[in-house]
């Protein structure tokens, strides 16, 4: 009680220095928890972010792109797979489905992909969930210039049921290519939270025939999604394309290529986490260094403390559960910061990819981020509180002049 | 057996230029149990370093000193501080009063570190130092006179056997100065406690019947006058 006493009056009187201190561990905290909530999040949600597929037929290339391409929705194609291969694949007895993209044109900046509406009938984006159309709305038809948007496409073109736009030649949007044919929106997909709200979906003979595409590759599509059987079966396509083949690339398992593109930048997640770290040893120095220079002002008041009776153990406990308060008032602070970076970073990468993370996901870092910079605080009080200890009761005493 | 009994204490400190300087040397002195005593002497003659001695503050280089029988001097510093804690309630000229607390919280403070901080006698000690209207406010809104009060109250508040007094009424006009004397003075009495004050006022030692100088019991050697 008496130290808890002498804390909350000692953060009363320093109070401006309190309140900066603590917003710096607040700011520290909050980066911290976001790095690392962020970056496992991020690494969990894309690696486990497959679509539902188990792996993508394309052309001769990089299993990545290829994958980064057809189930994420970015990146260009590596290049085209003939029809007859689709045909191929979608006969094999280890594949359950096959479902044929064609990529290449956009509106407003949002990719158009071409493909059959077995892609909304027939697969699972998740186990148990199929994509659903909002009410009022249905699946296009093929053979028809109809679309159906994805939820967050259809939120940021702003388009709606009955709407009709021209779609743009390439995947970048470059308003002095637009195409000629006029499509009309006949439904928006229910949010799924993955790539495929962000995409703008037609039947795949629209984007084969699109005006200024070459006619010679009309029948050609950019990737085939495949989904096996059995995961076993996965390895036979993979020797059969990949190691027999020399014309099209097999990227199987889908999750180990995005794992893949994690691990090769795993070293930009260790220098984000560095610099975290060192923002968090900074802040926790700005606690030694209030509390320090506050320990002339102090001299007096740790005196009277001591011609009280209390011993030099006791002044010293108050001096560092006072860095440790100060890391306490910071880190509740801290979840602010941290909610609302996750929440922007969040924002940006559903912009981008379409997957979303969620900031009020539990992780453990919410749990011993706040514990360590209270213990580093705390560590860094020790040093005024030595000083504290030594202090010399009868100069402390004396008027001051 | 006396409540303070002193022999041969020793008190020196060390000069800039690395000469010992002995403050304090007191043969024998002896203060009875309840006994108020005022102690005399100009500046510099080692009164405020012969309270801290008494109070355990500062250890002796030698000597022995007995409070209530227990050689202090022999004690360790967290002992000293124990017994200081509860034995002895301490007034200082400038009253030492921690600015951030309140009137109450000063006194809690000083009781906390003895037998545990006891909110009921912390409010009814300052209603007897006439401040049960300003438990709550903070030094700096109370008058000097006020101040000192706060501090009579803490200095008795763990019940001591023994209170110190240096210069209590050295920053206190001459009205206050004699109602502090008396608070100070009649508490100590009704609480059987022992007053050892320390003045150079003529009008407060005059006060005393029993009054002595240092310069009598501390046989250090003084320094030249500057």
């Amino acid at each position: 009680m008496t130290l808890w006493l002498l804390v909350r009056r000692s953060l009363r009187q320093h109070l401006l220095s309190t309140i900066v201190t603590a917003l710096a561990i607040a700011l520290a905290g909050g980066l911290l928890m976001s790095v690392w909530a962020v970056k496992r999040q991020a690494h969990d949600t894309f690696t486990g972010q497959t679509g539902g597929w188990d792996a993508v037929l394309g052309a001769r290339g990089s299993k990545l792109q290829l994958v980064l391409n057809a189930v994420f929705h970015l990146e260009v194609s590596p290049g085209n797979v003939p029809w007859a291969d689709h045909l191929d694949i979608a006969s094999n007895r280890a594949v359950a489905l096959a479902v044929p993209l064609a990529v290449g044109d956009n509106y407003r900046g949002y990719r158009l992909v071409g493909t059959t509406t077995n892609y909304f009938t027939q697969s699972e984006y998740a186990p148990g969930k199929k994509f659903a159309v909002v009410a009022g709305g249905r699946c296009f038809e093929d053979g028809y210039r109809e679309a159906l948007l994805g939820s967050f496409a259809a939120q940021r073109l702003g388009l709606k049921v009955g709407d009709e736009f021209h779609p743009y030649h390439g995947l970048n949007f470059d308003p002095n290519a637009q195409h000629q044919e006029t499509y009309v929106v006949v439904g928006i997909l229910e949010p799924s939270n993955t790539p495929a709200d962000r995409v703008v979906w037609i039947p795949l003979a629209g984007l084969q025939n699109m005006s200024g595409h070459d006619p010679t590759t009309a029948a050609d599509v950019s990737a085939v999604l495949v989904k096996l059987r059995s995961p076993i079966a996965g390895k036979t396509l993979e020797l059969l394309y990949n190691r027999q083949g020399n014309r099209l690339t097999f990227a199987w398992p889908i999750a180990e290529q995005v794992a893949y593109l994690f691990d090769r930048f795993g070293w930009f997640d260790q220098v984000l986490t560095l610099v975290a770290w060192l923002v968090a040893l900074v802040a926790t120095g700005s606690v030694l260094a209030s509390i320090y220079n506050s320990m002339s002002a102090r001299r007096r008041d740790l005196a009277i403390l001591r011609a009280l009776g209390a011993r030099r153990s006791t002044v010293f406990g108050a001096i560092v559960l006072e860095a440790a308060a100060i890391a306490v008032l910071g880190m509740a602070v801290s979840y602010v910061f941290y909610f609302s970076v996750v929440a922007v970073v969040a924002a940006v990468i559903r912009a981008q990819t379409g997957v979303v993370l969620d900031p009020l996901a539990w992780d453990a870092v919410l749990l011993w981020a706040p514990a360590a910079m209270v213990a580093l605080s705390a560590a860094a009080g020790i040093v005024p509180a030595i000083k504290a200890y030594g202090t010399n009761v009868a100069e402390g005493l004396s008027p001051e002049s | 057996m006396p409540l303070l009994e002193i022999t041969d204490l020793r008190k020196a400190f060390t000069a800039p230029d690395g000469t010992a300087h002995e403050v304090v040397r007191v043969p024998r002195f002896e203060l009875e149990a309840r006994a108020q005593v005022a102690l005399s002497g100009p500046s510099g003659t080692g009164k405020t370093t012969f309270l801290h001695l008494i109070a355990g503050i500062l250890a002796p280089d030698s000597g022995k000193l007995v409070l209530d029988g227990v050689e202090m001097s022999a004690l360790a510093e967290p002992a000293r501080d124990r017994l200081r804690a509860t034995s002895i309630g301490y007034i200082f000229q400038t009253f030492n009063l921690l600015q951030g607390f309140t009137a109450l919280e000063n006194v809690l403070l000083g009781m906390s570190f003895g037998p545990g901080a006891d909110r009921s006698r912390a409010e009814a000690l300052l209603r007897r130092v006439g401040l049960g209207d300003r438990l709550d406010h903070f030094p700096r809104q109370l008058s000097t006179g006020q101040q000192q009060r706060i501090a009579v109250a803490r200095a008795l508040a763990n019940r001591p056997k023994l209170v110190l007094a240096d210069e209590p009424t050295g920053n206190l006009d001459a009205a206050n100065a004699r109602e502090a004397l008396a608070l100070i003075r009649g508490a100590c009495a009704e609480d059987g406690a022992a007053l050892l004050l320390v003045s150079h006022d003529p009008g407060v030692l005059a006060s005393f019947d029993r009054h002595a100088s240092l310069a009598e019991i501390n046989h250090a050697s003084r320094p030249p006058s500057a």
